[in-house]
């Protein structure tokens, strides 16, 4: 509902400003009014108590001046790029009981109910951001403009484990049909895409667009037509009942296949639609009141803000050295030309926007490389997504070579050759011969030792680990390792580097699998491990989907690769022993390169294991004395699960367990409503259980239990 | 007559020029309180072109050839050439040019004559001309850095760069033209003003600007804020004379410090006709001519003598004056000169500056969208004119005929010949 969180403070009390304009025409008085929290745009209008407070007392005088003649409209707006980021979150977040939760949802509708109820038409000029309870605002008017840079439109509520409750659940599906409803209020949510202004307007979420340098002037005119009739906004039907049914059970279907109930929000909120053909805006907005009650009281939701907030403020990293040790990095080189090589040069050349000299053994090698990147380029500049002149500039800054000398005028080398220490060691070497004493030594590993992979080194200290995920362009996490003798400088010029190529970075200590590989190779670890003992293959699949996980472990395999999901897993169980299961199966899939999974049924639906592979596995067959059902299986993974982040934490691999969730939430795609993973930990009991102790206070991203 | 541009180094033969559009904004007081305390100045330019725009929706934005605007200040949110960024602001295509131009108060005017000249060499098909002075973010001379031998060779009088105090010398040197008098003239600018408003002659040429105040939130400015509708003589009488003790000069026969911007549209005849563009009034001549700085309010005298000889006209072949009321003084000087009374029902018949306001580079056109709209409602008149002092001593004229007169000799059409 907001863009706005931090830890507990007080509210930001946004004011209701009205003014009188005379419409054109003879079309009387508009009484426009401004939410505006009289603070610059870096702090976005939302809407807590108070503002819900002030609003209701400007719309109810407003309410009496049209019902004494004295005005014709009235329409709302907001201070400058801003409509409203929506319900202030750390309010939401902050609320102690049901009833009071209860009365947030009664509160924001019976002053959003008063735009429906003003006596004159009445209008939202949406200028700029409009975000849940301020989009909400929006439809609860009778007619909506959008100006063409109002850059997001959204009900991103069921993303944070509540439901647009203050009647966008009822009033959408009535406006744009059930149909683009669901796009609207579950599927833009799940996927973080919000609307851009034209296709909110053309989806009939807005009623005009106008152009932004004379937005609210073009809007006032537009209001001018419509009071005197000259405009007439028509309204669709309500969509029939088959159809509106229809899509319903298609949801509900679809929603049972990727959530598998692991989190009550979208369940509600379908209800809700499903509901708000037939029902009145009486008992509409009561269920929306009734959902969002129960939604604020839940866990899921307590989670879902704190891992909101740790992926905002995520930005700036917690255990950075001071920023400005960086070095300034002016001439990039990466060690080899692979497809990870080839993806990191393609994203230094265009976020830094520096040379970036890729190195391969031979020339086909290094040709590959450029290959990637200039297939890459011209996809993006004939998609509209990258223009021409920058497309040329990053392909005429990436510059392939066999000749390991050319690193000689970088500042800053990474190197993403094979996973092999004996390799990455004779890399580093080599290089130290050739670069300048100052150059920064970065490595992608995922698993390997960085402190081994510099001990060597005659200036290990300019040693750091720069773990990336693929795709790179996507994934927004990167892992800082900071070695045994890794530098100040040296770690915040991979922090500094980081930031520059808008990626989150954690910092981490040199330890095996880091955080993400750790538990994700984990995971998967108990999952053949349970296989292996004899559970079905299909059980196994199955057993997390409370955890609400974005796929199955299989898919998840099938995603990563068996082959490297194998050689990640054994190498951390050589470095940290057998709490890292070794499969035979496992081995004899990848040696045989097996598919692990069957295809997906439907786009959008992950896809389930093959039942077959359950040959390779044990005895070949499920059964027999260690056989788990679905709940032993989610047992044993989150007491490893636990088990593992407990050692974490002990050795120091992260300041706490905040990292551990920001790694997990953008390193592995783990759902907000689990908080990444040490809220579900807490919440289940399963830390108390395991480690004998909470991992994050009570209260912070739960319901606090002297409350619940 | 079409531009010659039929094989290559052909001579041009010279296009008449048509005034087709002309809107401004509402005028505001240059104080922190006024309308446009949190407005940006470039934003009150790109609402106008956007505007001028929105009322001719028939001509194709990228058949703009160019864009002038004035300021007499241009820095801040006045400056980065004024005419190019206003354009690329406005959403005009990337491919429309645009300058800025600085005559101080006649630099609509100029943007105006800069670019009809153009456009009667052929060089240009359309363009938008206008000014902006947003006196409350500028004051007047803000930044200014006069050189220091204006006052050391006494090239200049000293009271040269003060307006007020030129107007001051222009009733030394003309005893006759009493403070009475002037007073007298400014009342009847905000009578005449106050009519013109009633008789919807002033809210069709404006342009509705949104304003937003953090303390207030937004609100829209559909009407001047300076005119003071019922002034009296008696009211003005005793008001303070800030220019000189015991002077003349007040805020009752002077103009206020005003925010406000305009803008109009000009074309070639021919033009004008292919794409079915009005043309409300043709331009007949134009001059500027240079005067004693220290009595600058006299430039208006010589500059319509210039132009008029320039068009073959005597003073009495015009039927309509829009004359810039920077002070009533300086008005009266020019009424004198040609013989003309003070209540002269030709002059300013919607009233002038001292009611409406004067936002310095502006003004130039608000004389000409005036003009064009008295045309419109004088067919018998043939021709009229627009005047303005400048400050450092100049004036300014340019001479229109009407499209609506019977005799009108028409403009420069497709066919050539006229």
């Amino acid at each position: 509902m907001s863009t706005q969180t931090t830890t507990p403070r007080a509210e930001r009390v946004t004011h209701s400003l009205v003014r009188d304009v005379e419409l054109s025409g003879g079309a009387g008085t508009l009484a426009l009014l401004t939410l505006d929290n009289g603070l610059d745009h870096t702090k976005p209008t939302t809407l807590g108590p108070g503002g819900i407070a002030e609003l209701t007392a400007a719309l109810t005088a407003l309410q009496a001046r049209a019902a004494r003649g004295e005005i014709a409209a009235v329409a709302v707006t907001g201070k400058p790029y801003f409509l409203a980021a929506g319900a202030d979150l750390t309010q939401v977040a902050g609320v102690r009981t049901r009833d009071e939760a209860l009365e947030l949802g009664r509160s924001g509708h019976a002053a959003y109910r008063l735009l429906g109820e003003m006596g004159v038409p009445t209008f939202a000029y949406v200028n700029g951001l409009a975000l849940g309870g301020g989009l909400e605002v929006a439809l609860n008017c009778d007619y909506r403009t959008v100006a063409t840079d109002a850059p997001a439109l959204a009900l991103p509520e069921v993303g944070l484990g509540l439901v647009p409750g203050w009647g966008g659940a009822y009033l959408v599906p009535r406006l744009v049909g059930i149909e683009k409803a669901m796009d609207v209020i579950l599927t833009r949510p799940s996927a973080n895409k919000p609307f851009k202004a034209k296709e909110a307007f053309e989806i009939g979420l807005a009623d005009a667009l106008f152009e932004a340098p004379d937005f609210l002037e073009s809007s006032i005119r537009w209001t001018a037509d419509v009071v005197r009739g000259t405009t007439v906004v028509e309204r669709r039907e309500l969509d029939p009942a088959p159809v509106w049914d229809a899509v319903v059970a298609g949801t509900r279907k679809q929603l049972d296949a990727v959530v598998h109930g692991s989190r009550p929000a979208p369940y509600r909120a379908l209800d809700l639609l499903a509901a708000a053909r037939t029902a009145t805006k009486d008992e509409a907005f009561a269920a929306e009141d009734e959902a969002l009650a129960d939604l604020i009281m839940s866990d899921e939701m307590r989670a879902s803000v704190y891992a909101f907030q740790l992926v905002s403020h995520g930005k700036r990293p917690a255990g950075a050295p001071d920023p400005k040790l960086a070095r300034p990095v002016t001439s990039v080189g990466i060690v080899g030309a692979g497809l990870m090589a080839a993806q990191l040069a393609l994203l230094f050349a265009q976020r830094l926007g520096v040379p970036v000299t890729m190195r391969d053994l031979d020339a086909e090698r290094v040709q590959h490389g450029l290959d990637y990147v200039r297939t890459t380029v011209e996809k993006l500049v004939t998609t509209g997504r990258m223009s021409k002149d920058t497309g040329a500039k990053v392909l005429s800054s990436v510059h392939g070579t066999t000749d390991i000398t050319e690193f000689s005028r970088c500042d800053f080398v990474i190197e993403a050759v094979t996973e092999v220490l004996g390799l990455k060691k004779k890399v580093f070497a080599e290089l130290e011969g050739i670069i300048g004493p100052d150059t920064i030594l970065a490595t992608n590993t995922s698993a390997l030792s960085v402190t081994e992979m510099a001990a060597d080194l005659a200036h290990p200290e300019r040693v750091v680990g720069l773990h990336f995920f693929n795709p790179v362009a996507q994934m927004p996490l990167v892992e800082v390792v900071r070695a045994e003798k890794t530098s100040d400088e040296a770690l915040a010029t991979a922090f500094a580097v980081s930031k520059a190529l808008r990626k989150t970075a954690v910092g981490v200590a040199d330890r095996p699998g880091f955080v993400v590989n750790r538990l994700l190779v984990l995971l998967l670890g108990k999952i053949v491990e349970a296989v292996e003992n004899g559970t079905s293959v299909e059980v196994a699949d199955r057993a997390l989907r409370p955890l609400g996980l974005p796929m199955g472990p299989f898919a998840l395999f099938d995603l990563v690769g068996p082959a490297v999901g194998l050689h990640v897993l054994t190498s951390l169980r050589e470095d940290l022993g057998d709490r890292f299961p070794s499969s035979p199966g496992l081995e004899k899939l990848v040696a045989e390169g097996t598919k692990v999974v069957l295809p997906a049924p439907a786009r959008g639906i992950p896809a389930s294991v093959d039942p077959a592979i359950q040959a390779y596995f044990g005895t070949g067959e499920a059964g027999g004395p260690g056989a788990l059902d679905e709940a032993g299986v989610l047992d044993a993974v989150l007491v490893a699960l636990t088990t593992e982040i407990g050692h974490m934490l002990d050795e120091g691999v992260v300041q706490g367990p905040e990292q551990i969730d920001l790694c997990m939430i953008l390193g592995a795609g783990w759902p907000f409503h689990d908080g990444g993973i040490t809220p579900y930990l807490d919440r289940t009991g399963y830390s108390e259980k395991v480690l004998g102790r909470r991992l994050l206070p009570d209260g912070i991203a739960n319901v606090p239990a002297q409350v619940a | 007559m079409t531009v010659a541009s039929k094989g290559s180094g052909s001579r041009r033969t010279v296009r008449d020029v048509v005034f087709v559009e002309g809107v401004r904004t509402p005028f505001g007081k240059a104080r922190p309180d006024g309308i446009y305390a949190h407005t940006r100045a470039d934003d009150l330019a790109v609402k106008a072109v956007r505007e001028l725009l929105r009322r001719r929706p028939e001509l194709p934005t990228d058949r703009i050839d160019e864009v002038a605007l004035a300021a007499t200040t241009q820095t801040g949110d006045q400056g980065l050439t004024l005419g190019r960024s206003v354009a690329v602001l406005a959403g005009l295509p990337k491919s429309v040019p645009g300058f800025a131009i600085d005559r101080m108060c006649a630099g609509a005017m100029t943007a105006v004559t800069t670019t009809a000249s153009a456009i009667a060499i052929g060089a240009q098909d359309v363009t938008l001309a206008g000014g902006l002075e947003h006196m409350g973010h500028h004051p007047m001379g803000e930044g200014a850095d006069p050189n220091p031998r204006f006052v050391a060779e006494k090239l200049v009088d000293s009271t040269a760069l003060v307006m007020g105090a030129t107007a001051e010398n222009l009733h030394d040197r003309f005893p006759h033209l009493t403070k009475e008098r002037a007073d007298a003239y400014g009342v009847a600018s905000q009578a005449k003003y106050a009519k013109a408003l009633a008789n919807g002659d002033v809210t069709p040429d404006l342009v509705p600007i949104a304003l937003r105040d953090p303390q207030q939130g937004w609100g829209l400015a559909t009407a001047d804020e300076l005119p003071r509708p019922g002034t009296t003589v008696e009211d003005i009488a005793h008001l303070k004379t800030p220019f000189r003790p015991g002077g003349k000069v007040t805020a009752g026969n002077a103009s206020p410090l005003t925010d406000g911007a305009a803008v109009s549209l000009l074309a070639a005849g021919d033009v004008a006709a292919e794409l079915g563009l009005p043309a409300r009034m043709r331009l007949v001549s134009f001059a500027y001519v240079g005067v004693d700085p220290e009595v600058m309010g006299i430039g208006p005298i010589p500059s319509t003598e210039k132009a008029l000889a320039q068009a073959s006209l005597s003073i009495e072949d015009i039927g309509l004056f829009e004359i810039n009321e920077a002070f009533a003084v300086q008005v009266l000087a020019f009424l004198d000169h040609f013989g003309m009374p003070d209540d002269d029902e030709r002059v300013n018949q919607y009233g002038g500056a001292i009611a409406v306001g004067h936002p310095l580079a502006a003004s130039g056109v608000r004389l000409m969208t005036q003009l064009a709209r008295q045309f419109e409602q004088h067919p018998e008149v043939r021709y009229g004119l627009t005047t303005m002092c400048v400050g450092l001593g100049m004036g300014g004229t340019v001479v229109w005929e009407n499209p609506h007169h019977a005799d009108y000799s028409g403009h420069t059409t497709t066919d050539g010949e006229n």
